[in-house]
């Protein structure tokens, strides 16, 4: 079969679909196909899942906001650190991002819908009730999973309260519905690109999203994996984590971080291709060292596949294997370093302007980059030693999931969000949000570095009386930041409700086949495919 | 300036301004600790390295953007360029960084080799975790330990909801101190043999630049050689269930002569604590007695799981109060429990972190607390036959 003729039986199908009975109310929603509906589920999803998340990290900062315990019991803190832990990575981040490639991918390479669309539907619809299960155990007797969002066995095996099975399951309906939504995303690339688009004139977003997607088939089957050996461990008597019956707690670690480290860049590589996309449009100049840039995703995806014991450096490695994960993960930080100096190159003598999505996205640049730099720090193994394990490696990693990727989704939302609902966002209140969220989240993540170099270790729910003023800060800047997001959600919701009239292309320097459609977008669109010169 | 710039540099400065002049500068660390050890300061070093090499990259990145994004604006009528590749300058920032990584590398190596060397030791000592404490072993030495945090519980427990704080002041080394320290030689080369008897632990003290987890059924090796006697504290570093945050780790290192004066003294007391041992075979206590000592061994062993109130944490950690076990159960059964511990749960045994009358004190106690009426009374004789030592 041609593109075509799959262009057009899709088109056909969605034509049939909607014409003669489009669904509304609650139907709508169960039903669609419809990779804009599907799309804005997730992205709803996502964010329902972020403030519930946030909400748990702010139950954590209140109880460290001072020394001695006064909230929460210890056993709790656990659980609470364990499910934002588990909600932030699976439910708000990795879904928003499925989000963007729902609604965007199609429109970007002039393809009709996503080219699995029934499937589509039920990778979403499974996810809320995967994090049901997984929340549910809060009101349990055994209490949500409290073994930390990595699960080390023993501690999520034989000394566990009870909720690994509740927890396995939810993992693996995460699991499910991301390697769904994958294949979907990998399958569109592959036979929906409308005619002329070779691979190289893809635009780097559509690039970014295919690399993750096989990332995502690459290493979710092992996370499911692990997680049934966890429940074998538990329920079944079977020892693969158990030394007494030959197996090796170390073992799971390996396994672990062998889906843990590529998720990594699951998680910050479609970043990449959001802010490749927003920077050229306010910059008014083509993204520099467009196929480097492919290059080094790629490179980043392969090196994630080699690096994943930089975790492990504590659990007492042979010298030649810290030796070749250190050498490797330093490697990381060339391919990344090209990104970071082509998106300075690309501003470099353009014609800026600064509307939000361009704040957040330098925001994303230098924040992400000392996520970076922290990083390469954490990657010599012999300093790793005292960071390990430490606020610094907390630090660290919020850098690059809360202002790399959570700020990269917030340029792309309102980068798209005049295109998502015909409407301008109101822009006084986007910079609200914005410079309340600027401020708050280095307030809150910064000086972490410093708690972790003074040596406060992670995890715990009270702590040495030297550490106590910088987590009075850190919790001021926590409780700034999570109410500084419902400006966000102020903000969708005027854009939804009205606001100004939306051009089909609302930024003069954007480029791509999703401006050339009306804003909103229709219902459907690209039901014949455009032609790419 | 634009509005928007104005508003940056405002905020930014507002937020580094009130970072730099809060007192968080004058009794706070800030950076790593350069520690006791040859080891510790080199990787103090490498820490710098680092961070100088990270600072000035950022400075020549985030200069080139700034600059770029204060002039290269299109309100100051920038008009765009239209270059957008170079393989010359691809090739080029991705050779430098290359470069400045092998010059990370190549002292990175080094230390790490010299870490990784544990041969020829003067002391070894074996260190075993368990949840929440750790436990000393001297080879060679017959010296054993544990070592449990000695932070009173009034002190981290307020739960009143109120953030004023409580009636209780924390001392200065709150939850980083310990009942009994290890204690170490300077200037020798101390190895550490590091194992778990339940879940993964970590032991780490800062000032050795030593971290190393204690994996179940495995034994992982540490060493240092400290050059200046002192009181070093550090933390479990690996999350090891509900009290992971209250196990700290104290190490005191001693000269020479006082260190063999301490292990003299430890070999005394061993002998001391046999004596005692045998002694309280043949005296029975009364029953205040038993009460009186089983209510602090209790609160100093079992409280932390079983609660002060022996309600427990069910599941996990069964209720006391009024459960069948402790009432009408079996005394030896439960003497046993206590003993050798449960096989895959939580508990552990306590035969070798307790004395036969504090067991015996603690059974008494466990079946006549908290409303339970067993009124039954259990002595070291007892304690000793039913554990069949």
């Amino acid at each position: 079969m041609t593109t075509d003729t799959i262009n057009e039986s899709l088109a056909d199908e969605h034509h049939g679909d909607s014409h003669d009975h489009k669904m509304t109310g609650i139907k709508r929603w169960l039903y669609t196909t419809n990779h804009k509906d599907i799309g804005t589920l997730y992205l709803w999803f996502s964010f329902i899942m972020l403030l519930t998340g946030g909400a748990l990290a702010m139950v954590i900062r209140a109880e460290l906001f001072q020394p001695g315990l006064q909230i929460v019991e210890p056993d709790f803190f656990n659980q609470l650190t364990t499910t934002h832990g588990l909600i932030m990575v699976f439910g708000a981040i990795m879904p928003a991002f499925t989000g963007f490639a729902n609604w965007m991918l199609p429109m970007m390479i002039g393809a009709p819908d996503m080219a699995l669309p029934r499937m589509n539907n039920w990778s979403f619809w499974i996810l809320p009730f995967a994090f049901a299960i997984l929340l549910s155990s809060f009101f349990m007797e055994s209490g949500a999973p409290n073994f930390g969002w990595t699960f080390y066995a023993p501690l999520s095996t034989t000394y566990s309260n009870g909720s690994t099975a509740f927890f396995v399951f939810a993992v693996h309906i995460m699991g499910i519905s991301s390697i769904m939504g994958a294949i979907n995303i990998v399958v569109t690339i592959m036979n929906l690109r409308a005619p002329g688009m070779t691979y190289m004139k893809m635009p780097l977003f559509v690039w970014t999203f295919f690399i993750t997607a096989y990332l995502l088939i690459a290493v979710m089957p092992v996370l499911a994996g692990v997680v049934t050996m966890l429940l074998t461990d538990t329920y079944f008597g079977t020892s693969f984590f158990d030394a007494a019956g030959g197996g090796d707690p170390v073992m799971f670690q390996h396994i672990f971080w062998f889906f843990g480290h590529p998720e990594v860049y699951i998680m910050i590589l479609p970043a990449f291709g959001i802010v490749s996309t927003i920077i050229p449009a306010f910059a008014r100049k083509k993204l520099f060292g467009y196929s480097s840039m492919v290059y080094a995703t790629a490179s980043i995806a392969l090196l994630s596949f080699i690096v994943w014991a930089h975790h492990m450096f504590t659990t007492g490695m042979p010298l030649f294997g810290e030796l070749f994960f250190m050498y490797c993960t330093m490697l990381i930080a060339v391919p990344t370093g090209v990104k970071v100096f082509n998106w300075v190159a690309t501003m470099w003598r353009g014609s800026m302007t600064f509307e939000i999505p361009m704040m957040f996205s330098i925001a994303f640049v230098i924040l992400f980059t000392i996520g970076g730099f922290s990083g390469l720090m954490l990657a010599l193994t012999p300093v790793d030693f005292q960071y390990h394990d430490t606020y610094f490696v907390v630090a660290h990693f919020h850098y690059v999931l809360v202002t790399g990727s959570l700020f990269s989704i917030y340029a792309g939302a309102y980068y798209w969000l005049p295109k998502w609902t015909g409407h301008m966002y109101n822009d006084s209140l986007a910079k609200w949000h914005f410079w309340c969220s600027l401020i708050s989240v280095n307030l809150l993540f910064f000086p972490m570095h410093f708690l972790g170099l003074a040596g406060m270790p992670r995890r715990i729910p009270d702590y040495a009386l030297q550490f106590a003023d910088f987590n009075k800060w850190v919790s001021i800047g926590g409780f700034a930041f999570g109410l500084s997001q419902l400006i966000f959600l102020a903000v969708v919701i005027k854009c939804i409700k009205g606001g100004e009239k939306a051009p089909a292309k609302p930024w003069d320097g954007a480029e791509g086949l999703e401006w050339t459609v009306a804003s909103p977008a229709p219902y459907h669109t690209f039901s014949t495919p455009p032609k790419i010169d | 300036m634009s509005k928007d710039n104005q508003r940056w540099l405002f905020g930014s400065g507002l937020f580094w301004g009130s970072l730099i002049s809060s007192s968080a500068w004058a009794d706070s660390k800030l950076n790593l600790t350069q520690g006791v050890t040859a080891i510790s300061r080199e990787v103090y070093d490498l820490h710098m390295f680092a961070l100088y090499i990270c600072t000035a990259i950022g400075v020549i990145v985030f200069g080139a953007m700034f600059w770029s994004i204060a002039f290269h604006r299109k309100s100051k009528g920038a008009k765009p360029a239209d270059f957008h590749e170079s393989t010359k300058i691809e090739i080029l920032w991705t050779a430098i960084p290359i470069v400045i990584l092998i010059g990370m590398a190549v002292p990175a190596t080094s230390t790490l080799i010299e870490m990784e060397d544990n041969d020829n030791s003067d002391v070894t000592i074996q260190v075993t975790g368990s949840q929440w404490k750790w436990h000393y072993k001297y080879f060679d030495q017959d010296i054993e330990f544990y070592s449990v945090l000695s932070t009173p519980r009034e002190q981290y427990e307020n739960h009143n909801g109120s953030f004023t704080g409580n009636d209780f002041e924390k001392g200065q080394n709150y939850l980083l101190e310990v009942d009994k320290p290890l204690v170490i030689p300077a200037n020798k080369k101390v190895r550490f043999l590091l194992t778990s008897d339940d879940v993964i632990h970590s032991w780490w003290v800062p000032a050795f630049a030593v971290k190393q987890d204690a994996n179940p059924g495995f034994i992982n090796e540490a060493w240092t050689k400290v050059d200046k006697p002192g009181i070093y504290r550090g933390q479990c570093a690996e999350l090891c269930g509900k009290d992971h945050g209250f196990m700290p780790v104290v190490v005191e290192v001693k000269s020479e002569e006082d260190y063999d004066i301490w292990i003299n003294e430890q070999h005394a007391l061993t002998a001391q604590a046999a004596e005692a041992e045998q002694a309280s075979l043949n005296t029975s206590m009364s029953k205040e007695e038993l009460m009186q000592l089983g209510e602090t061994t209790y609160m100093a062993h079992c409280a932390a799981c079983h609660q002060p109130t022996g309600l427990g944490l069910p599941p996990v950690f069964p209720a006391l109060k009024d459960s069948e076990f402790t009432t009408t159960g079996s005394i030896e059964a439960h003497i046993d429990v206590v003993v050798n511990g449960r096989a895959n749960t939580g508990m552990q045994g306590y035969g070798k972190q307790l004395s036969l009358k504090e067991i015996a004190a603690v059974v008494t106690y466990e079946r006549n607390a908290w409303g339970n009426d067993s009124g039954d009374i259990v002595q070291s004789a007892d304690v000793k036959a039913a554990s069949g030592e």
